[in-house]
């Protein structure tokens, strides 16, 4: 069974296979397995022998910057939205991403509608994983609802105050 | 005035388009109501008891003519002929139909207003000192900050999905007149000994439950680092705001149970990792930014006084209702030879804050004509014409006059601050505008209000506060008990330098006895004072809520005793 996401912008099919704790198993021999932080803190040797990728789901609770330590080499890391409106995920992608300089892959998980995608791209987010009801391509197409932006997140965009430098008021 | 340059207009336009689809979406089933809720929201669409409320962000309270005759327009077309000004300085609709809110917002971007993050868990539209620019006790003029933290705080996207609201209120002077201290943070715009200009920052403020006032967090964060200080409260906030009580959500339930010390030194830790950082380096404003931005916010090309002084006081011998409105509604000005004049909304039996489109188009033109093309709305639910020349003052009276906008009772009495309530809003417990308008009448002439001097009545419809209740002088709070409206008073609130939360008087008063109740207070008052100079809440602060108490509830102690 193949899950559809939005990767760096295109949507392709989903490498990763994500372990809810409590399930024994760990996803098949070799493949790339993302698990809870409590798993990774319990089981890490075993599952760096058993797989061929390890990535690490952080509560939206943690801090980031103490939690960091622990996985700062891993190849993926996702966030979780157990509610749309719940953004405290954002901040832990900044911090991860301007701060902390992770330059992995950054997965926002949970309750992902397409009216959070165009927030969670300016906050550096680079892998998407939608809600199963949610309309694939206009998710894609929401990372471009803007073409413009005031502030700096962790994306492109200059802040306004820098881009107006040189101009004199209107 | 900001002008809007072509990432501003960008930016607005493409938001009406995407709420467009988002309505779209909606109608068709695509969105659930609760996803589509938290959505309209962000634009300033309420789900009211009639009909959509819709909130439009007048930012820092400044509007110009062509934004006033486009009001006057959209609330023909898209509403019953009239507007309301909000506590926040805001303008509300209350009859706009779902479908046609995009067209709406679309129109209204073609002329710099907007819905955007009025409404929902997100940062909200700053206030500020109404009397920005023209104030005799202003250090700092505020607005150029205002609307750098506007744009900032605007479509953030770390920052759009917060535990609860958001607000931030600015003063660069000596008398806070933009309630600073009820927001959830306050920035006070402060000048060093050495001259240098900074902030001085105040969080954890709020009204509704439990209402708190700001406390200061850091008493000088300097001019470069406004967005860098910010970032720190909204990114604190954004973590540690509770999510699991709406009630418990906003910043000041933070401080609460943290206590100030550790709720500081959070603040404090992220904002030093941010300087530290890469981040810190964005942020950082550099003196030509502000510069710039100062530089949309230029002095009217004031007259000389020679040219445009009068002898106002001459003039008004001649005419005794110029000369009340004059003592009442006119206040000085920092350049010789003008004048601040205050607006009221507050008529006889007109609903407090209700703007109707010909009175909108009446201030456009006035404004034009007499005070540079722009206005100003107010903390109070008035609006302020700033830089009227003394010459033409007698003009303006008569042409504000003609459209009820010139009722002589600014700051007394009658100048009543009050929320929709149970008339319109979804989420009141009981009706303000007839209570506001029952207490009104009690001293609708002049000569009674003159005597009673300086109060502030407020009057809220539920325990959300938009009324701000909290900090009347004499604050009402509309609340239901088995369905039948009741209303608990506190006394001693203000929302000024001398800030305070009011404290509850005793057991609350029912519809029919409200009026009288406050009658009873303002003549309990008028025994009480220890001369004609002495106003209601000094009053209030020297013999206390005893007196006051025994006087409201005479009959019970009586029947008590009896």
């Amino acid at each position: 069974m193949t899950v559809t996401i939005l990767s760096r912008g295109e949507l392709v099919d989903d490498d990763w296979t994500l372990i809810e704790d409590g399930h024994t198993q760990i996803g098949s021999a070799g493949g790339k397995v993302i698990v809870t932080l409590a798993r990774w803190r319990s089981e890490r040797e075993a599952l760096l022998a058993a797989h061929a990728a390890v990535g690490v789901l952080v509560p939206n609770t943690a801090d980031i910057e103490v939690v960091f330590a622990e996985i700062s080499d891993r190849a993926l890391i996702a966030l979780q939205f157990p509610a749309f409106i719940d953004g405290r995920a954002l901040s832990q992608a900044v911090v991860l991403r301007k701060r902390l300089g992770f330059t992995g892959e950054l997965r926002a998980v949970g309750d992902v509608i397409q009216d959070l995608v165009f927030w969670l791209g300016r906050c550096g987010f680079d892998s998407i994983v939608p809600r199963k009801d949610q309309n694939l391509e206009a998710c894609r197409a929401a990372l471009r609802e803007f073409t413009v932006a005031y502030q700096a997140a962790a994306d492109e965009h200059t802040p306004v105050w820098i881009r107006r430098r040189g101009q004199v008021a209107a | 005035m900001y002008r809007y340059d072509q990432i501003d207009r960008a930016l607005v336009t493409q938001r009406v388009e995407q709420f467009r689809d988002q309505t779209r979406r909606y109608l068709a089933g695509q969105l659930s109501e609760d996803e589509f809720r938290h959505l309209r929201l962000r634009n300033g669409l309420y789900q009211q008891r009639h009909a959509p409320m819709l909130r439009i962000s007048v930012p820092y309270g400044l509007l110009e003519s062509v934004q006033l005759r486009k009001m006057a327009h959209i609330v023909r077309k898209y509403d019953k002929g009239y507007g309301h000004f909000t506590t926040r300085q805001n303008i509300q609709l209350n009859w706009p139909k779902l479908e046609q809110v995009p067209d709406l917002l679309g129109e209204l971007a073609e002329v710099q207003l907007h819905g955007i993050q009025a409404c929902g868990n997100d940062t909200r539209n700053i206030t500020a000192d109404y009397l920005a620019g023209v104030a005799a006790d202003e250090h700092i003029d505020p607005r150029p900050y205002c609307e750098l933290l506007r744009q900032f705080i605007a479509l953030h996207p770390e920052f759009y999905w917060l535990p609860r609201k958001f607000k931030f209120a600015f003063t660069g002077a000596t008398v806070d007149r933009a309630a600073s201290r009820t927001n959830d943070t306050a920035v006070h715009l402060v000048r060093r000994a050495d001259g240098a200009i900074g902030y001085r920052f105040f969080v954890g403020g709020g009204l509704g439950r439990q209402p708190l006032l700001a406390q200061e967090m850091n008493p000088f964060v300097p001019e470069s680092d406004l967005l860098r200080y910010a970032t720190a409260v909204l990114r604190t906030f954004n973590r540690f705001g509770r999510r699991d009580n709406i009630h418990k959500a906003r910043i000041k339930i933070v401080l609460r149970e943290w206590g100030i010390e550790r709720f500081r030194a959070a603040i404090e830790e992220e904002y030093a990792k941010i300087k530290a950082s890469v981040e810190g380096e964005e942020l950082l404003l550099l003196p030509e930014d502000i510069e710039r931005m100062r530089g949309h916010f230029p002095a009217p090309a004031y007259r000389p006084a020679a040219e445009v002084g009068a002898d106002v006081a001459a003039i008004a011998a001649g005419d005794a209702g110029f000369a009340a409105w004059v003592k009442r509604n006119v206040r000085p000005h920092k350049v010789p030879g003008y004048r601040v004049v205050f607006v009221s909304l507050k008529a006889p039996d007109h609903v407090a804050g209700d703007c109707t489109a010909e009175q909108f188009e009446a201030l456009a033109d006035i404004c034009d004509a007499y005070s540079f093309g722009e206005i100003r709305s107010t903390y109070d639910q008035n609006l302020v014409l700033a830089d009227v020349a003394e010459r033409d003052l007698y003009e303006v009276w008569r042409r504000l006059d003609a459209f009820k906008l010139a009722t002589p009772n600014i700051g007394l009495v009658t100048d009543i601050v009050s929320c929709p309530g149970l008339d319109f809003c979804g989420l009141a417990n009981a009706g303000s505008i007839g209570v506001a308008q029952d207490i009104y009448r009690r001293f609708d002439t002049l000569d009674a209000q003159y005597e009673i001097g300086a109060i502030r009545i407020t009057i809220s419809g539920c325990m959300n506060g938009c009324g701000h209740h909290s900090v009347g002088h004499i604050g009402i709070l509309g609340v239901d008990k088995h369905g039948e409206e009741w209303y608990q008073v506190t006394l001693g609130g203000s929302p000024s330098n001398d800030a305070a939360i009011g404290e509850r008087i005793g057991r609350a008063l029912a519809r029919d006895e409200i009026a009288d109740g406050v009658e009873r207070l303002i003549h309990a008052y008028l025994e009480l004072r220890c001369d004609e100079d002495e106003t209601f809440i000094e009053c209030y602060r020297r013999v206390g809520m005893a007196p006051f108490k025994e006087r409201l509830y005479l009959n019970e102690s009586e029947a008590a005793a009896a």
